[in-house]
């Protein structure tokens, strides 16, 4: 029993079948939960208002922007090396997911940068990476697409996910020469660095555990799309399959 | 390798329309600008180094689609494919001649036209390293979303779409590096940077070209 028998296409759909539906509830329960407790439980920010909350959505989808990018690299790399097309099939699933919340992310951070920055849009390092990651996605969307034979489609997105992967990261390091940015640092190190000490710099704990939750919340929803649109992929390929075989018998005929 | 890279280069200058035509459009969009913003002479030298470099990187990205679309066609890559050359060499040289057909008269006729935009004395030499260090990790990239979208009968906006989002480093450095220089600070450490960008380029992705060009050719 190793973990590769879940590579194949019928293991995987039975597997995932019964467990999408928990995975769905917990995700909504948790953002439910982190959402609820973090509007309505936590205090003002002294210093922004209400417009802090903002943080339980913003931090949670950016966090997914970059760990599903990462997923998709780990999966392109298992396609290339062991060929399993579940992989790639999740990789190609996992895209659109993370573009939106690459959306979600940029979008929140407007909505919250324009009462305190007073802009929507600034050209900052985090923020610029963060759109050239958009447009990563896009681009490897859009190769999917335009690519017809699906064992090639795979090949060629996985390389491009492998480059891209180097080249976000520099633009993401290129990006910090040309501008000291408004936003802050990383929320969650300064999270764990809390000890009490100059907590007003900080996330504080108040808000961290709804910001935990909320989190969790996301990584299940994102875990739940993925298996739900792989399936989805694996089904139209087979209708694929059927069709043209179909086809071709009655070619015969 | 040396005959592949003569054959691409007499190919570009002698089927015209590739070669001369990156120059055109370089030219066209920096002509293009004044009239954009109009013909202050402290925000044309202001913003000089940026437009060049964007302009620049645009008439390079103009001529790849025909690095291997071309031979594609004609049925000469599958050829090429089975020659004792690896595949890596093969992107490898063409990725030279994409540069010395394109980065090199670019790089060569930027200062010229920064007279245009009415750059300072010491920008001009910056303009040119920058350009001259910058412009084969352009090359190589794009020899990369070539590689990847030649299967594709409409590749091209794909190819644009693919390349330019690997062009940002490259992009950042070159122009912070002319920026730095023509205020008179230390513009080194961009152009290190952007060098770095360049060799690692030219190292690394011929293999991921060549990988690519396997998929397409299968």
């Amino acid at each position: 029993m190793s973990i590769w028998e879940y590579a194949n296409p019928k293991k995987f759909i039975t597997t995932t079948t019964p467990i999408i539906p928990w995975i769905f509830g917990a995700a909504g329960l948790c953002i439910a939960v982190g959402l609820f407790w973090g509007f309505f439980l936590t205090p003002d920010d002294f210093r922004q208002g209400s417009t802090v909350k903002i943080i339980y959505l913003h931090v949670p989808a950016a966090m997914m922007a970059i760990s599903a990018w990462l997923m998709m690299l780990v999966a392109s790399l298992i396609w290339l090396i062991r060929r399993h097309h579940v992989s790639a099939l999740a990789a190609r699933a996992a895209a659109p997911v993370g573009m939106v919340f690459t959306l979600i992310g940029l979008w929140t951070g407007a909505v919250w940068g324009q009462p305190m920055w007073g802009t929507w849009w600034a050209w900052d390092p985090r923020l610029t990476s963060f759109l050239i990651l958009f447009l990563f996605y896009l681009g490897y969307m859009a190769l999917w697409e335009a690519v017809e034979d699906p064992d090639s489609a795979a090949d060629l997105t996985s390389v491009l996910c492998m480059v891209g992967s180097v080249f976000a990261l520099l633009s993401r390091y290129a990006n910090h020469f040309w501008n000291q940015g408004l936003h802050q640092g990383s929320s969650i190190a300064r999270v764990e660095a809390v000890t009490g000490a100059d907590t007003q710099e900080r996330v504080s704990n108040v808000f961290f555990y709804p910001l935990l939750v909320c989190i969790v919340g996301f990584v299940l929803l994102f875990v739940a799309l993925v298996f739900l649109r792989t399936q989805t992929e694996i089904r139209v390929r087979r209708t694929r399959a059927l069709v043209a075989r179909a086809r071709r018998e009655a070619g015969h005929a | 390798m040396k005959a592949l890279l003569i054959r691409d280069l007499r190919l570009a200058v002698r089927a015209g329309g590739g070669f001369g035509l990156g120059l055109a459009f370089f030219l066209i969009v920096v002509v293009l600008v004044p009239f954009g913003v109009g013909p202050e002479r402290e925000v044309l030298s202001r913003i000089a180094p940026g437009i060049l470099w964007v302009a620049a990187l645009l008439a390079a990205l103009l001529s790849l689609d025909r690095i291997f679309a071309l031979d594609f066609e004609d049925g000469a890559l599958p050829l090429l494919a089975t020659s004792p050359l690896p595949l890596e060499g093969i992107a490898l040289a063409k990725a030279l001649a994409h540069w010395i057909t394109t980065g090199l008269p670019l790089a060569v006729v930027a200062p010229v036209l920064g007279i245009l935009l009415n750059m300072e004395g010491p920008t001009y030499g910056w303009m040119l390293v920058t350009l001259l260090v910058g412009t084969p990790a352009l090359s190589m990239i794009g020899t990369f979303g070539a590689a990847l979208t030649v299967g594709l009968r409409r590749g091209g906006l794909l190819l644009s779409l693919l390349v330019l989002p690997l062009y940002v480093p490259t992009l950042i450095f070159g122009a912070e590096a002319v920026r730095r220089g023509a205020e008179g600070l230390d513009g080194v450490t961009p152009l290190l940077l952007q060098g770095g960008i360049t060799a690692g380029c030219v190292a690394l992705l011929p293999f991921a070209t060549a990988a690519a060009l396997r998929v397409n050719l299968r």
